[in-house]
């Protein structure tokens, strides 16, 4: 019943509006308004383009300025303060382009609007004024593209040799990351050796493998060199810390990396935000399906001391799933053993 | 030489055949060879995807903007896609997005905008009976058809349709095991893009073929309207480029039903260890945007020209530059098929390529910058009659400049690697080829429809159109560059799960409501249009005091365009407000004989070839 009033009540107003229309039209019929340039509307519609003009810039102005700290993420990684430096040159210079020519553009069709008694002016060329608009904005872009060079080509150089080495892998739908252990090498995979619980497809065969460990959370050193190996096991996912200005695609068969600088500890960004819930995450960016946007990942940025500590803290994956040892050649056994051993293990 | 035996060929048969009536309902109106029908056909095919392609929006705004709101009441049009909690589905949601994507790049602004207006342009602007094949230009018309018919289909399969971005990478579009929409609806989604290959490549061939070959007398190359350069351009950048992706679809095809590898590589997924080594799903993004970049061109360059004659004829006012205006959008179709990679800065691909990439992605925007200021002073000192297809076209600058500005950020790697696949990128390709190109189209119909079908669209309508269009565009997409910056990731079902993007819950909603007031707008745009064509105001021969050949045909140009002869070309189209003339627009077929008062000293010696030109 409801659904057949609100029908109706449709039809009415479309029957209303319709009616509307057709007695504008027969106005219009004997006012002959057609006949006007811009059918008798057209002071009114260069009117509108200013009203725009001014309402819209004034819209954008106040909320741009309003809202600042909400799209403005703090920065929290070395590289991350030289792309946002880019990114807000490019945000002033972009910005004057904009304001300019959209002036020009509203004020051009506002003041030159049509005048019976006025021709326009027949203006076919100038080879100066193009040359203008093509060596400026010209000259423009080579500011930005050199600085962007120098910027991209930092951030995507080989990381330092003194980096912790970190591989993060992401499958449908989730993240998983791996810490080299002491040996502070990681082990190989095969992805034909991955099951249920051997999520990385760790080759046992290999020793650097024995002593490598997956925690929960990411972890990271404050100030450290970082260097995320990064894969992907199932199709492309990306890993996005939008808080580093990080992001890199993570491919099946194709190891990617990306390094950086955290500069700031959990902690310290806690109180920066005046957020004490504030934790870093990792979200995926590459669609991947049904779970594309619940992929996250809890990141923590120690202190180096704490985070020496936790890493002492963590237990091998073999040593946590004594079952793999099977896998593990006999010549290796003993290796196995010692290496799979935590510190905590160790002292008990 | 051939061109004119081609037409004095038809010239005899339309004279013998003036007044006869032939062919029947089907041959007139469904299986017709006439360029001005087909390019209706492709215009009313592009409306009806339109309406589907913007209705999916909708249904995904309502998600984004409300996702606490209950969608129970879609389940009669959307049926089990709606959860049993009354949610919309989340694999849903990705194929709602990615055929959204597909629907509006291909068929609505590819077929919809290239196809209407190449097709009923490119004969009536160079003066020519019809397309150089009309049995070819059906046979475009026609794949398109079926190609819609196919994708149309796909939505309705149990599966659901392709639901891995418009982009289809693999691994994800490959493997049905990796979501429902890669089982049979990728199929039917790589079925449907094949044959809309097919129909592209034939469209376009026939464009080129008849720019070249079938000009009337005296139409030499600077003297063709800027819309019909700005087709030849596009029709081939679409013939260069839109093989490739066939090639990239057929090896994709070849990895989901053929066992092969040239996408996949050491993939584990469902529990089981797939058997494919050493292929590169880098390899599919290359091919893909080979062709996905250029498209955007091919999206938007034809709008361009439509907005240059349009922006010309009603500020009274030559377009400034037109020599600059082909050289840029010959620059932009160069520089089109070496860009493509920025698309791929954060892929994993080698950096030093994203350098290369960067730094020529960058250099398009100087041609682009080019146009824009053209049309400035285009408008400067003119005397400007505001049609609702002249505010159209203004909008398209205005989308043009704010979307093609954020470009510079984007296509800047360093900048791109927090701004990529977030709703930053939504917001500049959304105004800068989405909106813009859609402005380029609606103003086009807006402009040609006196021709098209004899009768005047209602202007106030028009305008109401246009303010509700435009200030409701710039309210949806403008908010998304903050939300973007904030590093909202595009394709998200929902933002609840990141403590990161827990903001802009209101702006998200604003965007849906302006959202769904401009696509309850377009609705005033449908009416005026389907009304206007039985009940509109008879047009005149010429409404809008225009200078190019198109407007010299009868109010119904029959088959054949021009009852009699093919007026002879004198000048360039845009002789608008010369000093000395009468009016204020001297048309092309006006020789410079006729008009001593207004000749420019150099036009004074074109009189003398004039001559040569009409036995030519």
């Amino acid at each position: 019943m409801i659904g057949f009033s609100i029908a109706v009540g449709v039809f009415i107003i479309l029957a209303i509006l319709l009616l509307i229309f057709r007695l504008h039209t027969l106005v219009n019929v004997m006012k002959e308004s057609d006949k006007k340039a811009g059918g008798g509307f057209n002071k009114g519609n260069a009117f509108l383009f200013m009203v725009f003009l001014i309402g819209s810039f004034g819209l954008l102005f106040w909320y741009s300025v309003k809202n600042f700290h909400l799209y403005q993420l703090p920065i929290a990684s070395e590289h991350g303060v030289t792309t946002d430096r880019l990114f807000w040159i490019t945000m002033w210079i972009t910005g004057i382009v904009f304001i300019i020519t959209q002036v020009l553009l509203f004020y051009f069709s506002f003041k030159y609007r049509h005048d019976e008694n006025r021709r326009a002016l027949f203006f076919p060329d100038n080879n100066r004024l193009e040359l203008l608009w093509t060596i400026v904005p010209a000259i423009v872009l080579t500011i930005l593209v050199v600085y962007g060079l120098f910027v991209w080509n930092k951030v995507m150089a080989p990381a330092p040799k003194n980096a912790e080495v970190i591989e993060i892998m992401g499958y449908q739908f989730a993240w998983r990351v791996r810490y080299p252990g002491k040996d502070e090498v990681l082990g190989t995979h095969d992805y034909r050796k991955i099951d249920a619980t051997n999520e990385f497809g760790l080759d046992f065969t290999d020793r650097a493998a024995y002593d490598d460990f997956v925690p929960r959370e990411l972890h990271l050193p404050k100030g450290q060199p970082v260097e995320l190996k990064i894969r992907a096991r199932d199709v492309l996912h990306s890993v996005f810390a939008p808080h580093f200005r990080l992001k890199m695609d993570a491919v099946p068969g194709m190891p990617t990396r990306f390094w950086f600088i955290p500069t700031k500890s959990t902690a310290e960004m806690r109180e920066e935000t005046g957020n004490s819930e504030f934790n870093y995450e990792i979200a995926c960016t590459e669609v991947c399906g049904k779970g594309h946007f619940s992929m996250r990942l809890l990141v923590v940025v120690d202190e180096p001391a704490d985070y020496e500590k936790w890493k002492s803290e963590q237990q091998p994956w073999l040593s946590k799933n004594p079952e793999y040892m099977a896998q593990v050649p006999q010549d290796l056994k003993e290796l196995a053993m010692i290496k799979s051993q935590s510190e905590s293990t160790k002292l008990n | 030489m051939d061109s004119t035996v081609v037409n004095e060929h038809i010239d005899h048969a339309v004279e013998d055949h003036a007044h006869e009536h032939h062919g029947n309902f089907i041959t007139n109106y469904i299986f017709s060879t006439d360029h001005k029908i087909i390019a209706k056909q492709y215009l009313i095919t592009g409306i009806f995807w339109a309406i589907i392609g913007g209705g999916m929006s909708m249904i995904f705004r309502l998600q984004l903007g409300f996702p606490e709101a209950t969608m129970e009441w879609l389940r009669p049009l959307l049926g089990d896609w709606i959860t049993s909690t009354g949610k919309l589905d989340p694999e849903f949601y990705l194929a709602l997005v990615t055929m959204h994507g597909t629907i509006m790049v291909f068929f609505v602004l590819t077929a919809g905008l290239s196809g209407t207006f190449s097709n009923y342009l490119i004969p009536l602007q160079i003066g020519a009976r019809d397309m150089a094949s009309g049995f070819m230009n059906m046979l475009s018309y026609w794949f398109f058809f079926v190609s819609s018919v196919v994708m149309f289909i796909s939505i309705f399969i149990e599966t659901g349709p392709a639901s891995g971005g418009w982009v289809i990478y693999p691994p994800l579009s490959a493997l049905p095991q990796a979501i429902s929409g890669s089982g049979l609806g990728m199929t039917l989604w790589l079925v449907s893009i094949a044959l809309f290959i097919v129909s592209t490549l034939l469209g376009g061939i026939n464009y080129i073929t008849t720019i070249i070959n079938l000009r009337t007398k005296g139409m030499s190359f600077t003297k063709l309207p800027l819309t019909i350069w700005s087709f030849f351009f596009t029709a081939t950048i679409g013939l260069l480029s839109f093989p490739v992706l066939l090639g990239a679809a057929l090896l994709l095809i070849f990895d989901r039903s053929f066992g092969t590898s040239f996408y996949l590589s050491e993939i584990y997924i469902a529990g089981e260890a797939l058997p494919n080594m050493g292929g590169s799903p880098i390899l599919f993004q290359h091919l893909f945007w080979f062709l996905g970049h250029p498209e955007v061109y091919i999206v938007i360059m034809p709008a361009f020209g439509i907005t240059s004659e349009i922006i010309s004829t009603n500020s009274r006012k030559p377009i400034f530059g037109y020599k600059a205006m082909i050289i840029s959008l010959l620059g932009i179709t160069v520089l089109s098929f070496v860009v493509w990679a920025h698309h791929m800065f954060v892929s994993g691909m080698n950096p030093f390529l994203g350098s290369i990439f960067m730094l020529l992605t960058l250099i398009i925007a100087i041609p682009s910058a080019v146009k824009v200021f053209n049309y400035l002073t285009t408008l400067w000192k003119g005397n400007i009659i505001f049609t609702p297809a002249m505010l159209f076209s203004i909008g398209l600058v205005s989308f043009f400049i704010s979307g093609g500005l954020t470009g510079l950020f984007v296509g800047n790697s360093a900048v791109d690697i927090q701004l990529h696949d977030t709703y930053f990128i939504v917001a500049h390709f959304h105004l800068v080829m989405g909106s813009a190109a859609f402005f380029g189209m609606i103003a086009g119909v807006y402009h040609w429809f006196p021709k098209m079908f004899g009768r005047m669209m209602d202007n106030k309508l028009g305008y109401i159109h246009f303010w509700l269009s435009f200030v409701g565009i710039y309210m949806v997409f403008f908010p998304m560059h903050y939300i973007g910056i904030a590093g909202f990731p595009r394709r998200y079902y929902s933002f609840t799960n990141f403590d990161a993007f827990s903001t802009f819950v209101d702006l998200n909603a604003f965007v849906s409501i302006a959202a769904l007031i401009t696509f309850a707008a377009q609705f005033i745009f449908l009416f005026n249009f389907f009304y206007s064509i039985y009940r509109g105001k008879k047009a005149p021969e010429n409404p809008w005091n225009s200078n190019t050949l198109e407007w010299t045909t009868p109010r119904n140009p029959g088959h054949g365009n021009w009852p009699g002869e093919i007026p002879t070309v004198y000048r360039w189209p845009y002789d608008y407000s010369k000093p000395g003339a009468k009016e204020d627009f001297i048309p092309q077929n006006i020789p410079f004989s006729k008009t001593p008062e207004s000749n420019l000293p150099h036009e004074v010696k074109e009189i003398e070839k004039e001559k040569a030109v009409e036995k030519a």
